[in-house]
């Protein structure tokens, strides 16, 4: 009889690649697939399942299906892949440090004063005081023309 | 972190009216404790994410120090502290 080969091994091994690459390209862009990853982990969970039934079929019925060499190296290959990505996004992504000195509520905020994109000097305490106003021009239709507050986003750069 | 040229091109290819500054020699992150040491690229010293809300007093009304780099801050959440500061705003006026 010639042995039928195990498609489940490599459907398994490209569905865990593709679930670890759609992570950072696609779903960490939504709040809600990536705070809690649960579209990547059921797939990786998906792929892993697939993976270990190929392999475990081509050691349990060597005769029928193929695999037993290929499949265990995709099966380590995707361990290992796996492990390294959850390893990154759950314990990786949480290594930074707390800050102890940053103004707290209730604070005064220390002042600063930083080149905008167009090199313009902006100084936080003069945005405070002034009315919001963007490229487009003042905002209109604001019910008072002082600034209610300003939010400030530090980001890490490399957009 | 970016350069101003690049807050540009990231502010015209994205559509954002906001300003972007750039602390090029990391004073401001680090008189505000948020450097996130050879956290960059080839081990520059750059911020940890952080959200602040300052009011017309420049008082912090609202703060957000994640622990998580993959979870921060959600617009909604910074227009509520923002709703929020208005209403108190109003009350004291």
């Amino acid at each position: 009889m010639k042995r039928s080969w195990n498609p489940r091994i490599w459907i398994g091994f490209v569905l865990s690649l593709a679930a670890m690459v759609s992570y950072p390209t696609v779903f960490a862009r939504y709040p809600a697939t990536r705070d809690i990853p649960w579209v990547t982990l059921l797939l990786i969970a998906l792929g892993v399942f697939l993976v270990a039934s190929g392999v475990a079929r081509a050691f349990r019925r060597p005769e029928a299906y193929r695999g037993k060499i290929s499949g265990s190296i995709l099966a380590f290959m995707t361990v290992l892949l796996v492990g390294f990505f959850l390893v990154a996004i759950f314990y990786g992504a949480r290594q930074i440090p707390a800050s102890h000195g940053a103004p707290q509520v209730g604070q005064i905020a220390p002042d600063f004063t930083l080149p905008d994109s167009k090199g313009n000097n902006v100084t936080l305490s003069r945005l405070l005081d002034s009315s919001f106003s963007t490229d487009e021009g003042p905002t209109t239709g604001a019910a008072s023309d002082k600034t209610a507050a300003v939010a400030l986003i530090f980001y890490r750069g490399y957009w | 972190m970016d350069t101003p040229q690049e807050s540009q091109h990231l502010r015209e290819t994205a559509g954002y009216t906001f300003p972007i500054l750039s602390d090029a020699k990391d004073e401001v992150i680090r008189r505000w404790d948020l450097v996130h040491p050879r956290g960059g690229v080839d081990g520059a010293d750059i911020a940890r994410p952080a959200e602040f809300l300052i009011d017309s007093s420049g008082k912090v009304l609202w703060v957000n120090l994640t622990e998580d780099l993959r979870v921060r801050a959600r617009p909604e959440q910074v227009l509520q502290a923002f709703d929020a500061a208005s209403v108190s705003n109003q009350r004291s006026e």
